[in-house]
């Protein structure tokens, strides 16, 4: 009796132990996140619209006026309806779809760069270079970040040439967009970055690569940095919804992405004239919007549970 | 033989919120190549501040390095600038931890961090170093190393990471390995297989051996040469059966006295243990650091710090008292 339940027990061990990879366990935790797991696919599936649309539709017709056809309600030939000057709000959606979550991605790349390389460079040298840092990224912080992002939208819009990339054009100002949303917006992810090195360059394993002769900068990117991926990974996802959210507002208030290029945001621009008379023109890029940020946020979430080193797998 | 490592006259200190800590006091050891040192002493005592002077990674600040010399192959490593001092860690100078649970980083692979060691010091492929790695587990004694490669240090055991921290420290054909505390952490049996390993490892390397440890016992199977610290200063050193046979210093009497013994005579004779704490470091006596727990102590020793002399050919105490007689030398 006994020895069977000895012999169950290490069965189970070693099925464990075989079985949870720290890729699985954490695929484990992100899965028992339901709202999480509905995010991603909620995502998927809006990476597909913008993306795959563009297979069916060219963006030319995206950007075709039709005057004859201003603010007409949707219907067979136009689902989401038509703009002020005749353009088919369905297939605007999907060109400014991809412009949305291009911007918002690349941003984030912009941040984490900038805000791993401070945070890093601060937290493991400390001293004067940390106080130099830390006392740069405050003054950031004391700068409104919307203040800085409408001025610089204004200062640098229409300086950069248009660009050809994924075989079609993005005028300049996407890029404008792209840089100073990633630029006035690594500050958290520094100071996050910041701690973490703080903590991990003093325990022992970090010693011990020292004395392989490890070169500090190897250290840095190759023995600290995974080490605080987690938060890094987490905070990059919040940050590429709140990158979609900047980039709407500055192209809502008609400084951002300029059109004919579609985004969300600069498709609500000028729909608060027309929020009862046209409310299509602003109900299917909001809610893309609102859909979008809240998938991120969940799978953000998720992600946060799944990537916490002390949560445990619950059996089953 | 001339050393291939020795301290001469080191100083290091602490700046604390509390005041300037005197960790290390002009310790002065060396050792030979092909041979162990043994260092023993209780926490504090600076065993590991000396050794990690030697490579060079005493945090700066609050440590600093203020006096003496760390002669490597006689050339003082602290003219060395720090990209120097790169080279010659893990390539020159090996060295394994106290914990072999929090040394390894726990997100890379075993095999990632032994191989990339091989490849940083040695220039070696990726693809070479990882056939190393390999028979470098296979020789610390690691079974199926092909699969553990792979593996990440929580799948490990205790003695498996030390064993890996070994293998990491030795990659590279290090003249000399110092091992600080490298089985405190351990259970008995693992101990001694741990000890096993670096004796045999030693003798198909020919390098020295540094060996930090706060017991006797262990270090009595491996070293040839003991030194005994205490608060900063060395207060014995010498050969090990000299050290275990003629003890001569009263805190290595009393160290002894409080170790367990198998052979000891069975006449209900208690352990003894030695009263009171070693002193912070902080507040400096001119008297003999030990002289406060010390049952010989006399009244010199209050007022005078005594200096390591020769006290034979091949030992050497620094003690005002004759441990046979109580009486002032």
């Amino acid at each position: 009796m006994e020895a069977s339940i000895l012999s169950d027990v290490v069965v189970q061990e070693e099925i464990l132990t075989e079985a949870l990879t720290p890729r699985q366990m954490m695929w484990m935790r992100f899965k028992r996140h339901k709202m999480a797991v509905l995010g991603l696919i909620v995502l998927f599936l809006l990476v597909l619209y913008s993306f795959g649309g563009a297979f069916i539709y060219p963006e030319a017709e995206a950007n075709f006026t039709n005057t004859k056809l201003r603010l007409t309600s949707p219907s067979e030939d136009h689902p989401f309806g038509t703009d002020t000057v005749g353009r088919d709000i369905f297939k605007r959606t999907i060109y400014g779809g991809q412009i949305s979550l291009l911007i918002g991605l690349s941003a984030v790349i912009v941040e984490v760069v900038v805000g791993v390389l401070i945070g890093a460079i601060a937290g493991y040298y400390g001293g004067w270079i940390d106080g130099l840092l830390m006392r740069f990224t405050e003054a950031m912080f004391n700068v409104p970040q919307l203040f800085l992002l409408l001025v610089m939208a204004k200062f640098f819009g229409g300086k950069i040439p248009t660009l050809h990339f994924l075989g079609r054009e993005f005028s300049g100002s996407v890029i404008v967009i792209i840089v100073i949303i990633g630029i006035t917006s690594w500050m958290y992810l520094a100071r996050i970055v910041r701690a973490n090195f703080m903590s991990l360059k003093e325990r022992e394993f970090v010693l011990a690569a020292h004395t392989t002769g490890t070169s500090n900068a190897s250290i840095i990117f190759q023995h600290i940095l995974p080490n605080s991926i987690a938060p890094i990974v987490v905070s990059a996802t919040l940050g590429v919804a709140n990158a979609i959210i900047s980039e709407a507002y500055i192209s809502f208030l008609g400084l951002g992405v300029q059109p004919p290029t579609a985004t969300w945001g600069n498709m609500l621009e000028g729909a608060y004239n027309y929020v009862e008379s046209a409310p299509w023109l602003w109900i299917f890029p909001g809610s893309l919007i609102v859909l979008t940020v809240l998938s991120i946020n969940f799978v953000g979430d998720g992600l946060r549970d799944a990537l916490d080193p002390h949560a445990i797998v619950e059996a089953g | 033989m001339d050393p291939i490592v020795a301290l001469d006259h080191l100083e290091v200190k602490f700046d604390t919120l509390d005041g300037v800590v005197n960790a290390v006091n002009g310790v002065s050891y060396s050792v030979e190549s092909g041979r162990t040192l043994g260092i023993v002493g209780e926490s504090g005592c600076g065993k590991s501040v000396s050794v990690l002077s030697i490579m060079r990674l005493i945090p700066n600040p609050p440590g600093r390095i203020t006096g003496g010399k760390i002669l490597f192959r006689g050339k003082n490593l602290l003219e060395y600038p720090e990209n120097k001092m790169e080279q010659i860690r893990g390539a020159e100078i090996g060295m394994i931890f106290q914990d072999p649970m929090t040394s390894l980083n726990p997100v890379l692979t075993i095999g990632k961090q032994i191989s990339e060691t091989m490849v940083v010091n040695n220039g070696i492929t990726k693809e070479e170093a990882d056939d190393r790695t390999i028979k470098l587990l296979d020789m610390v004694g690691i079974a199926n190393p092909e699969e553990r490669v792979k593996e990440y240090p929580h799948q490990f055991s205790g003695g498996m990471r030390q064993r890996a921290m070994i293998a990491m420290a030795l990659s590279c054909r290090p003249d000399i390995l110092i091992a600080d505390e490298p089985t405190t952490s351990l259970d008995v049996t693992i101990q001694a297989q741990i000890v096993d390993l670096v004796k045999r490892l030693q003798a198909e390397f020919g390098m020295a051996v540094i060996w930090i440890t706060h017991d006797l016992g262990v270090v009595a199977e491996l070293a040839d040469r003991m030194v005994v610290m205490y608060a900063g200063y060395v207060i014995e050193e010498a050969n090990v059966y000299e050290l275990y046979g003629n003890p001569s210093h009263p805190y290595t009497l009393a160290l002894l006295k409080s170790l367990p013994r198998v052979d000891a005579s069975r006449g209900g004779e208690r352990l003894t243990s030695i009263p009171g704490f070693p002193p912070d470091g902080i507040t400096v006596s001119p008297g003999c650091p030990f002289a406060p727990r010390c049952s010989f102590t006399v009244d010199r020793c209050r007022h005078e710090n005594p200096q390591l002399i020769d006290f034979n050919s091949d030992h050497k105490i620094a003690c005002w008292v004759d441990v046979t007689t109580g009486k002032e030398r």
